[in-house]
């Protein structure tokens, strides 16, 4: 599956890091980053992140 | 039932509670009929924005829509009302008279505004909690409009933040001694004072407001010591109030919202759930009595556990485990400043321990940690987000600790 997240939108709320570790992380800058494209088992907790976001910037692309 | 297609689910309240229940409805395979009824004229929206951006201006009405799936095959109820329900039929009834059947009731109808209980003609006064709200205040606030803020809860410090950048003259009255008092203890309620006086924001703070007059000199907030406060503009930011009403008459608690299991079935209903800032559910994480919670993240929790409990229900398939224990999370944006909070900082305000930063320094991060018995229960920062996960992870490790000596 892919993910796409915007970054003009992201306000590092990181609230996709606890929902989804596998997939966000925050890095030494304070900045999220993130797996473009990860396993179809991380599904549930890839929508989770997108639900959670604050800010809407999360996309499942496939 | 097994055959869930042929089922109906109305969800009551189109804001982010009932948008996620009907989500996660439609993921865990519920293809029946979704009704999704909602009291305002717009599909669900996010709120935070509606102190801040939209407020200022900065984002408009379209900017706060949420992305609906055009795959949700919703049918949408708006701009009516609920009136009332009949829970042993099966039944709500609209504000137009229509009346719904369903096999699954969502009850995501939210908060209202708390008004303040005190005399005085309405005009000029505002409260903050929908679009209408939002957009109506904001046509009122530019430079120089003296306004006049009733509460120093977030949501009154957020519009106050907001209306000083645009130039108004901000007063807020309230009858803590620090803003935020209650819900983050003295010390951060200091920082956060500290932090809005240095931008021009005024605090009358020890005082209760007893009526609004209008005299020869305008409009005056009148104060229970006899200080007067002129305005033009008022914004009452009091707190909330369950929009529970319409559930009367069904033998409900309703005394804080709508009482649930962790399952959040509301009275052990298998087809009835609550989700939401209305739903008051026990939390595993923290034990003691079931509560409501008004945090960002907590429709979104309540909305995937409210959903797989009706799934359960309507195809007769197993309940999960009664266990719930969402870690509650929300942030408020204050001028520059970003307040971050997780876990249950109310629990823990006698015991406020500095984590990092200085009391005294409010421009620089700080993180404060709150503990009962002796336990970290929330943590309240202005740092940067990472820094928040260690302390998160902390909150979790201390509950679950917690969990095992709870029989």
């Amino acid at each position: 599956m892919k993910i796409e997240v915007d970054y003009d939108l992201c306000e590092n709320h990181a609230q996709c890091v606890f929902a989804a570790p596998d997939a966000f992380r925050m890095n030494a800058s304070d900045e999220l980053e993130f797996d473009a494209e990860v396993d179809d088992s991380l599904r549930e907790d890839v929508q989770s992140a997108a639900d959670a976001c604050p800010v809407q910037a999360i996309r499942i692309t496939g | 039932m097994t055959d869930a297609t042929a089922a109906r689910v109305v969800v009551v309240g189109a804001g982010l509670g009932g948008l996620r229940t009907a989500e996660q409805l439609r993921a865990k395979g519920f293809r029946g009929e979704l009704v999704i009824v909602g009291d305002e004229e717009h599909r669900p929206y996010t709120r935070p924005p509606l102190s801040k951006e939209l407020l200022a201006g900065t984002m408009s009405p379209p900017d706060v829509a949420f992305d609906v799936r055009a795959d949700l095959g919703a049918h949408w109820r708006l701009g009516t009302g609920v009136a009332a329900a009949r829970l042993d039929e099966r039944v709500v009834v609209l504000e137009d008279g229509e009346e719904l059947g369903y096999d699954g009731l969502v009850i995501a109808t939210g908060v209202r505004p708390r008004r303040l209980p005190v005399p005085g003609p309405e005009a000029d006064r505002f409260t903050l909690r929908n679009l209408a709200h939002s957009l109506a205040l904001r046509r009122r606030l530019r430079a120089g409009v003296r306004l006049c803020v009733i509460g120093a809860g977030f949501i009154g410090c957020e519009v106050a933040a907001t209306a000083r950048r645009l130039g108004a003259e901000v007063t807020v009255i309230a009858p803590e001694s620090v803003p935020m008092e209650r819900p983050l203890g003295r010390e951060f309620g200091g920082v956060l004072r500290e932090l809005h006086e240095s931008r021009g924001v005024r605090f009358m703070l020890g005082h209760e407001v007893s009526a609004f007059e209008a005299g020869s000199a305008g409009r005056e907030v009148v104060l229970s010591d006899g200080c007067r406060v002129p305005f033009d503009v008022a914004v009452e930011a009091v707190g909330s109030v369950p929009a529970v009403e319409w559930l009367a008459g069904n033998g409900l608690d309703l005394s804080d919202g709508v009482a649930c299991d962790g399952r959040l079935r509301v009275q052990g209903r298998r087809e009835v759930v609550a989700v939401g800032d209305v739903a008051r559910f026990p939390n595993a994480l923290f034990g003691g009595p079931a509560s409501r919670v008004e945090h960002w993240n907590i429709p979104v929790e309540t909305a995937r556990r409210a959903a797989a409990t009706l799934v359960a229900g309507l195809t007769g398939s197993e309940q999960e485990p009664a266990h719930f224990g969402p870690l509650p999370a929300f942030w408020s944006n204050q001028f520059d400043t970003r307040l971050q909070s997780y876990g249950a900082p109310w629990l823990g305000a006698a015991d406020v321990r500095l984590l990092d930063g200085d009391w005294t320094r409010a421009a620089e991060p700080i993180m404060a940690g709150y503990h009962r018995d002796g336990e970290l229960v929330g943590v309240v920062g202005t740092a940067p987000p990472r820094s928040f996960i260690p302390h998160r992870t902390a909150i979790l490790a201390a509950a679950k600790k917690t969990m095992r000596r709870t029989p």
